[in-house]
């Protein structure tokens, strides 16, 4: 009965103190969130109105495409389309080989992780480097990134330590300060900024009305990506397009408080225009998104901002760890993501929530990604991924309930329950319920026998059986 | 006011008592509430499941049932919540929807109970369900801004003797979530240790909660790791010495 991702969960929850680790780090960004909340008595209007300005912009995003592009190009910036993950591999492949560009620097994109740009350009000769620390980290690791955010907080810094001597980047064996480990970071991008011939930034909001491409950071290291190299590459979603300032003074005011608890992020960049004497693309793409528009259950999941929010808010999420979900992004707004993007390969995330709704009410936009995911698991059927096992469990309970004969005897029967011994009713293996409880015990007389007493008590006549 | 009054199959077949509890309170506050018989479930554990088509024969039984009353009284928010929210998808021109109340939510808000004649002393710990707080409002959500309030505690302080006490992280999943416990039972079994140490560690002898279902849950697990904490619905404890 256990899914993809209750698989991974069960080998992440063999090392309890690590999940405890984990979730009290994320536990602490959602208090340090709420501890924002409470500072801005109209936190509840700004979630509804940003929430209605990214319907609004969803609806008319067409509009919007085109008044950011054209403000782009009238800014002298390249504008360039991609239909998909491919079209966007190859199109920044061809800037970077027009550009004789053999290493490009980047800051963090959860876009470039989504069309696998990395592997792509590596596998062509192109070098990437991350240069967003907790990325960096994970790249010299050969690790994904396990939350969107903070990717890289599941690792400890003793194995950064021990990764940063193996690539020759920290020369004291042994120093595991994360500021000692900080600077040697720094060091070692210092020259990758100076040597490199492109910089790439994602993108968090694109302003329709001045052409602004808005980027949040905390490092600082999307402005030195764009300072350094005279070229520069934005990707960005095409669901990424607000109207004008006016609309982003919200999504500023919600994104960091949402994410990490702080008032705003240590730098919010806007690239208007190329750099004198260099030269400015940014690629728009769909890779599915004008589809999942399409969808009247679930568009409204691309109002996403990707605070991140949920994540950490998630129960769930934060005793199974990034890793244990298989699409990229992990969490309750990964799990609807998963499913938009491909049902079939990622229906093993949907059972990964227990319905707490926790998700929905952190939410800075109103995606509801808990309910999101209540109108997922009805659809596995239909995708054919439905749990054979669950069906045929919720099929015999309906069964059971629908007659009240069975119902009744079924009642009168579960007392035999109680008798079957531990070892056999109590194995795991053919009772999941048993992995951590012990069996309910169930009473020879239920309510609907014991009620009859109730209404001679009350001196009632009892009431017909429908 | 005609009452009509729900117990949830869960709580039929393994703790009539709050069943009673429920029924003998309401007598006791001089509502005429009728159970009528051949009630089974609301349909809420095929929904959530993923199969809410399995559950719409016993939204329309529910339907037909308790068409009839001014009000359903529910001991169980999360069969409340359902009901309230998910019938209405579910079955056009659901009427029941509007008049289901989990019995907290009654007492609190309908019959604006201020006192009663039971005690209980002792030191309890609230558990806040997830679809109490969330969907019924039965106390305010953490991720909230604004004034706090919790109508469980208003109640249960009607009851001379008792300490009530809130665990740290009040409002955070125990990790039953119906299927989801069979489903991911080992991440469901991770979620019950740590609520069930955050109960304990407010030094209560009882878990009391509006819902059943995540008392089942931690119970099991306190069983299964022999620690030593009692379990009571809300509305035994409202109920004490009738």
């Amino acid at each position: 009965m256990s899914t993809l991702h209750a698989k991974r969960a069960r080998e992440f929850l063999k090392d309890p103190a690590k999940i405890t680790h984990h979730d009290q780090t994320f536990w602490g960004m959602r208090m340090s969130r709420d501890k924002m909340v409470t500072q801005i008595p109209e936190w509840e209007e700004l979630r509804d109105k940003a929430s209605e300005i990214k319907r609004h912009t969803i609806t008319h995003l067409a509009d919007y495409l085109e008044e950011f592009s054209d403000h782009l190009e009238k800014n002298g910036v390249h504008v360039l389309w991609a239909r998909d993950a491919k079209e966007f591999n190859q199109m920044v492949l061809k800037i970077l080989t027009d550009h004789h560009v053999k290493k490009m620097v980047k800051s963090k994109s959860m876009m470039t992780e989504e069309c696998g740009m990395n592997d792509f350009l590596k596998a062509r000769g192109i070098d990437v480097v991350e240069t967003d620390l907790g990325e960096r980290i994970l790249q010299l690791m050969h690790l994904k990134p396990a939350h969107i955010v903070v990717p890289a907080i599941h690792i400890t810094r003793q194995q950064v330590a021990h990764t940063f001597e193996e690539k020759g980047m920290s020369q004291e064996e042994g120093n595991d300060d994360p500021t000692y480990l900080t600077r040697c970071a720094r060091n070692s991008l210092r020259s990758e900024f100076l040597e490199a011939g492109a910089g790439m930034t994602g993108c968090n909001f694109g302003v329709a009305k001045t052409g602004d491409v808005v980027v949040c950071t905390n490092e600082g290291n999307a402005d030195m990506a764009t300072s350094m190299p005279k070229l520069h590459i934005v990707a960005m979603g095409l669901e990424k397009v607000i109207p004008d300032y006016a609309s982003l003074a919200f999504f500023q005011r919600l994104l960091c408080r949402s994410a990490t608890g702080q008032p705003t992020t240590t730098y919010t960049s806007h690239f208007r225009k190329p750099r004198p004497g260099g030269e400015m693309y940014v690629i728009l793409i769909d890779n599915g998104r004008s589809d999942f528009i399409a969808n009247p259950d679930h568009w409204e999941t691309l109002k996403c901002i990707r605070c991140g929010a949920c994540m950490n808010t998630c129960p769930v999420y934060r005793r199974s760890t990034g890793y244990s979900y298989s699409f990229f992004i992990p969490g309750p707004i990964g799990i609807d993501l998963g499913m938009l993007k491909d049902p079939k390969a990622n229906s093993g995330n949907v059972s990964a929530c227990s319905l707490c709704l926790s998700c929905d009410e952190v939410c800075p936009v109103h995606v509801n990604p808990g309910s999101q995911i209540y109108l997922w698991r009805q659809q596995l059927d239909h995708f054919g991924t439905a749990n054979s096992e669950k069906k045929l469990m919720s099929w015999g309970m309906a069964r059971v309930y629908n007659n009240y004969f069975m119902y009744d005897t079924a009642l009168k029967m579960a007392p035999l329950l109680n008798h079957v011994p531990e070892a056999i009713i109590g194995n795991p293996k053919w009772s999941p319920w048993c992995v951590g409880h012990k069996m309910p015990v169930f009473v020879r007389k239920p309510f609907h026998v014991i009620e009859k007493d109730l209404e001679k008590e009350y001196g009632k006549e009892s009431t017909t059986k429908l | 006011m005609k009452v009509g009054l729900f117990i949830p199959c869960y709580v039929d077949a393994l703790y009539p008592h709050v069943g009673v509890a429920t029924s003998k309170l309401l007598h006791y506050l001089g509502v005429d509430a009728t159970y009528p018989h051949g009630q089974t479930c609301c349909g809420q554990p095929m929904a959530n499941a993923g199969f809410e088509k399995m559950s719409r024969p016993l939204v329309e039984k529910f339907e037909r049932t308790f068409k009839d009353f001014d009000y359903v009284v529910i001991p169980s928010v999360s069969c409340a919540a359902f009901v309230r929210f998910n019938y209405p998808k579910i079955l056009e021109h659901c009427k029941v929807s509007e008049k289901v109340y989990d019995v907290v939510e009654f007492l609190h808000d309908i019959l604006k109970v201020k006192a009663l004649p039971g005690k209980f002393p002792h030191v309890v710990s609230v558990h806040n369900s997830c679809h109490g707080v969330r969907e019924l409002g039965l106390s305010s959500p953490s991720e909230l801004p604004g004034p706090r309030f919790n109508k469980i505690i208003d109640l249960l302080h009607l009851v001379s003797g008792i300490t009530v006490k809130e665990p740290e992280r009040p409002d955070e999943c125990c990790g039953f979530g119906g299927m989801f416990a069979v489903e991911e039972p080992d991440v469901s079994k991770r979620m019950g240790e740590d609520k069930l140490a955050e109960h304990i560690a407010t030094g209560a002898e009882y878990i009391t909660g509006p819902d059943c279902s995540c008392l089942m849950h931690l119970q099991g697990v306190a069983r299964k790791e022999h620690k030593n904490i009692k379990f009571k619905h809300v509305v035994e404890i409202l109920a004490a010495g009738l």
